[in-house]
């Protein structure tokens, strides 16, 4: 194993530097080096979408992507999602259309919906039942989930 | 002047029962803030790694620590040999689990061996390095093999030495029924073998766990569905008072049942011990699966009928096949098999049961605790009976369903509720009976499951000097949404806003006993112990006034959250203010119930209510591939009433989304060496958003029915119950093919196909 080595990335907007195992995710980087906890681990593999984020404006899996190759890019949380403690108009949705349960999955959900909305502002049920078909949710919360992404889109026409 | 007459406060519609307030908690949820196990971070908190052999069952010749004890960072490294003698075991029922496999493993990922390290990767370098000679033995991985009396005994027969069947691997067998099934002859006689295989619960969130010690005692954190249940297991492996044990159950991201019963918690309460460090262990998703599963069934149904198609016997044999420890599995076997009979009069029943151990992950509770197993045989059945007989599948339901206040179980508690009305609702809603084109086919299953039979809930209600209010509840909201409902039920009991209530929950330093958050007790059982809190505070309150003013007993009354004396009335709040003033204080309310065991029943107990479920789909399949589509999809519960209409609806839309996971693609497959095939998220597949229903509904009958608060029953588990029969009576229709192995994937409507032509 290699000698841990600085990287540095933008997080939710602000400029941080970490020092990581070269084998180490971006997603162990942002849970234990940075304490951003919303993003979550469940397959580590790339197939259950819970720690989803946005790189460069692209939705990923934190747990493909090693840290050092986030170096000197942009990534976006759902710890970066709210202004100024105003929760964004998906997640407002997500509660409004009672899409939540446990709520392990959601984090990474949220994730993909914006990037769905940020992509195709206007997508029909089974756009957003495709673009959400990597984020598995075990509550089964899907139908309210789409209807939440429905909502948001609705909304940010108005 | 003060106003005589005060009313509540102008807020309250946010939250009162039977409206569908936003969950308590959801903000947190959205926006990454909610704390889950693997989320808490401690000061000098080590990390562990589990070694396991690669096999089920092996004969430990050696473990060597050398390696792995001399990676930078390790702090312990344990094997059986480190722990006390004799190994200390634990079990919810039978105490048969040991922390560590002693002398032999019995099932593929029993640790050996944990490594407690610096980092997680230096215990993830040294539990690679820890070597462990073995010797392969053979392994009983399913029914036929574990019943084989040649078979290796699972069990060391020293652990259940007052058991006949100790030399067997019967755990526990049982015969339930009543009449003369021997002597019972039917004209029509349905027989065939039905098969539910082994599924995992798939959490998303896998399970975690940490302890630390604490002064002359120990702290755990567990995403645990029993608080309480985990103490008394820590308490006792550790020799401790449950007083010395706290548990602390931070809100589980998904349980399903998966997360009943205690796992490696007593492992790392020795670790945190030995270490005098806080430790962590959080398994893979890998190891998650190999935790606990579903418990398999194997049903063998002999079903008399009348030519008009009413039952007139029901003779079941079926065996339940348990992991290589009992965790919970003989209850779910026995709870489940007791209702075999179903929703359905029954004039002689002969059930017998056996639980069976193999060296497979232990089986435990899972959403419906056997019940979808049973009626996969049951209702798959009455289908069977039907098209034999030249009766409508829903004819022959409603012909045979108990009506309300008929026995299901001779001597027991009878039918509940109007069941068909149910029915009807979802025949409905599906179109029953009208036309469908070429490759469509439709189904229709009902089912009940006995809700919790006997256990004991507590909750405390704080009432502060502002007059907001504080509930301690044990009960755990793993997505179910407890506690708001709870909130909700005291929100209505006091008349207050929901946004001045709190609902405290996992810590066993601070919230009442409650026995568990299972079998969908929560809104009956605890929803009753706060219903009850909060009417103490009332007549705490009540009481205050009287003495403040110098009233006779029975003059004060706290009604909609005012306080109304018989010259004028007071806010609960301006009484506080008056009767406390600036020494301050609170109103305390103790609420409780107990479900207390009745004798000789094969239960313990009757079951408080019955969770009544009617599910209709119609399905498409494609001939060519065997692919089948569920094109619409109905799910109608018996709920009493809908505390929170929203909430109950979504439990059973994620019931029945679940339930098609069963149905249609899930189930873990073994090697001969007893290792699980399709371990991890990329070889088991769930639904995900593009395999649920394009139309899916799920509906409430509400009739105020139910033993809980309002009149409610229970719910969330009915969704999945009879999903399976629904959806394999409408692929029979549809194309022609009986399947009655689980899961009906499409190579198998493709090969039953292929042999139809």
């Amino acid at each position: 194993m290699s000698e841990p080595m600085p990287v540095s990335l933008t997080v939710n907007g602000t400029p941080v530097t970490v020092t990581v195992a070269p084998g180490r995710t971006l997603l162990d980087a942002l849970r234990w080096q940075l304490d951003l906890t919303g993003s979550k681990e469940c397959c580590a593999q790339g197939e259950c979408g819970a720690c989803t984020v946005l790189l460069d404006g692209r939705v990923v899996n934190s747990c493909l992507v090693l840290a050092v190759e986030a170096d000197g890019r942009e990534v976006i949380t759902i710890e970066g999602l709210a202004v100024d403690g105003r929760l964004s108009a998906v997640q407002d949705a997500f509660l409004a259309a009672g899409a939540v349960q446990c709520g392990f999955c959601i984090p990474g959900m949220v994730m993909s919906a914006h990037y769905l909305l940020a992509d195709n502002p206007r997508p029909t049920p089974s756009e957003i039942r495709e673009a959400l078909s990597g984020n598995l949710c075990r509550c089964g919360g899907y139908n309210r989930i789409v209807s939440a992404v429905l909502a948001a889109a609705e909304a940010g026409r108005a | 002047m003060n106003a005589r007459r005060i009313s509540a406060s102008a807020d309250m519609d946010a939250g009162q029962v039977g409206t569908s307030a936003r969950r308590v908690g959801g903000v947190e949820r959205v926006s990454g803030r909610q704390k889950f196990v693997a989320d808490i971070r401690l000061e000098n908190m080590l990390h562990v790694k589990l070694v396991g052999v690669d096999c089920a069952r092996a004969r430990i010749i050696s473990v060597d620590t050398t390696g792995a004890a001399g990676v930078d960072g390790v702090r312990a490294v344990i094997t059986a040999a480190d722990l006390p003698t004799p190994m200390p075991r634990f079990g919810p029922v039978y105490q048969d689990r040991p922390v560590l496999a002693v002398g032999e493993t019995k099932f593929h990922g029993e640790p050996v061996a944990a490594v407690a390290a610096e980092t997680q990767e230096a215990a993830e370098a040294a539990a690679a390095l820890v070597r462990v000679e073995y010797a392969e033995l053979p392994a009983v991985l399913s029914v036929a093999a574990a019943a084989d009396p040649a078979a290796p005994l699972v069990q060391d027969p020293g652990l259940r030495p007052a058991s006949h069947l100790a030399e067997t691997n019967v755990l526990q067998e049982w015969q339930f029924g009543w009449g003369d099934v021997a002597a019972a002859a039917s004209e029509h006689v349905v027989e065939n073998t039905y098969r539910f295989p082994m599924v995992t619960h798939f959490a998303i969130e896998p399970h975690g766990f940490i302890a630390a010690p604490d002064g002359d005692g120990v702290r755990i954190w567990s995403s645990i569905q029993h608080p309480y249940a985990l103490q008394s297991a820590i308490a006792r492996v550790l020799a401790l008072p449950l007083s010395k044990v706290r548990v602390f159950a931070p809100d589980p991201g998904g349980a399903f049942g998966g997360k009943q019963h205690a796992k490696f918690e007593p492992l790392l309460a020795f670790l945190a011990l030995r270490t005098g460090r806080a430790v962590r262990l959080v398994l893979t998703l890998e190891e998650t699966f190999q935790a606990g599963r579903r418990t398999a069934f194997e049903i063998r149904a002999r079903t008399g009928f009348s030519a008009d198609g009413v039952i007139e016997f029901q003779d079941i044999e079926c065996d339940g096949l348990l992991g290589a420890y009992a965790d919970i599995g003989a209850r779910v076997v026995s709870k489940a098999t007791y209702l075999a009979c179903g929703p359905y009069r029954v004039p002689d029943a002969r059930i017998r049961v056996r639980a069976l151990l193999s060296h497979t992950p232990p089986a435990t509770a899972f959403r419906g605790f056997g019940t979808p197993q049973v009626c996969w045989a049951i209702e798959s059945q009455m289908d069977e009976a039907a098209r034999r007989l030249g009766i409508d599948r829903l004819e022959i339901r409603l012909r045979n369903l108990a009506r309300k206040g008929e026995r299901v179980v001779r001597g027991d508690k009878p039918a509940d509720g109007d069941w068909a009305q149910s029915v009807r609702r979802a025949a409905e809603w599906i179109g029953w009976g009208t036309p469908l084109p070429p490759g469509r086919g439709r189904g229709i299953a009902v089912g009940i499951k006995g809700s919790a039979t006997t256990g004991a809930s507590y909750a405390i209600a704080r009432l502060h000097a502002d007059a907001s209010l504080t509930v301690l509840a044990g009960t755990s909201d793993m997505g179910q949404g407890a506690r708001t409902v709870l909130a909700q039920i005291a929100a209505q009991e006091l008349c207050l806003p929901l946004h001045r209530i709190s609902v405290v929950m996992g810590d066993t330093a601070t919230v009442p006993f409650d026995l568990q958050t299972s079998a969908s007790r929560s809104t009956v059982f605890m929803g009753t112990a706060v219903q009850r809190a909060c009417a103490e505070i009332r007549s705490k309150l009540a009481q205050l006034a009287e003495e403040a003013f110098s009233l006779a007993a029975g003059e004060a009354t706290v009604q909609d959250g005012v306080v109304r004396l018989p010259t004028k009335d007071l806010t609960i709040a301006g009484l506080l203010d008056e009767v406390f003033g600036d020494v301050r204080g609170e109103v305390i309310g103790v609420g409780s119930l107990r479900g207390e065991k009745a004798a000789g029943h094969p239960l313990g107990g009757p079951p408080a209510f019955y969770e009544f479920n009617c599910t209709a789909v119609e399905v498409e399949v494609d001939r060519e591939t065997g692919e089948l589509a569920i094109a619409r999809h109905i799910t109608v519960g018996d709920v009493g009433k809908a505390l929170n209409p929203a909430q109950v609806e979504s439990q059973d839309e994620g019931a029945a989304i679940m339930g098609l996971g069963h149905t249609l693609m899930e189930h873990l497959i073994f090697d001969s060496r007893g290792r699980i095939q399709n371990l991890g998220a990329l070889d088991y597949r769930i639904p995900t958003s593009k395999d649920v229903p394009l139309e899916l509904r799920a509906d409430v009958l509400e009739n105020a029915d139910g033993p809980g608060p309002f009149g409610s029953k229970g719910s969330g588990e009915g969704g999945l119950l009879v999903i399976a029969p629904a959806v394999a009576a409408a692929v029979t229709e549809a194309c022609g093919v009986t399947i009655r192995d689980l899961p009906l994937t499409a190579e198998r409507i493709w090969r039953a196909l292929a042999e139809q032509r």
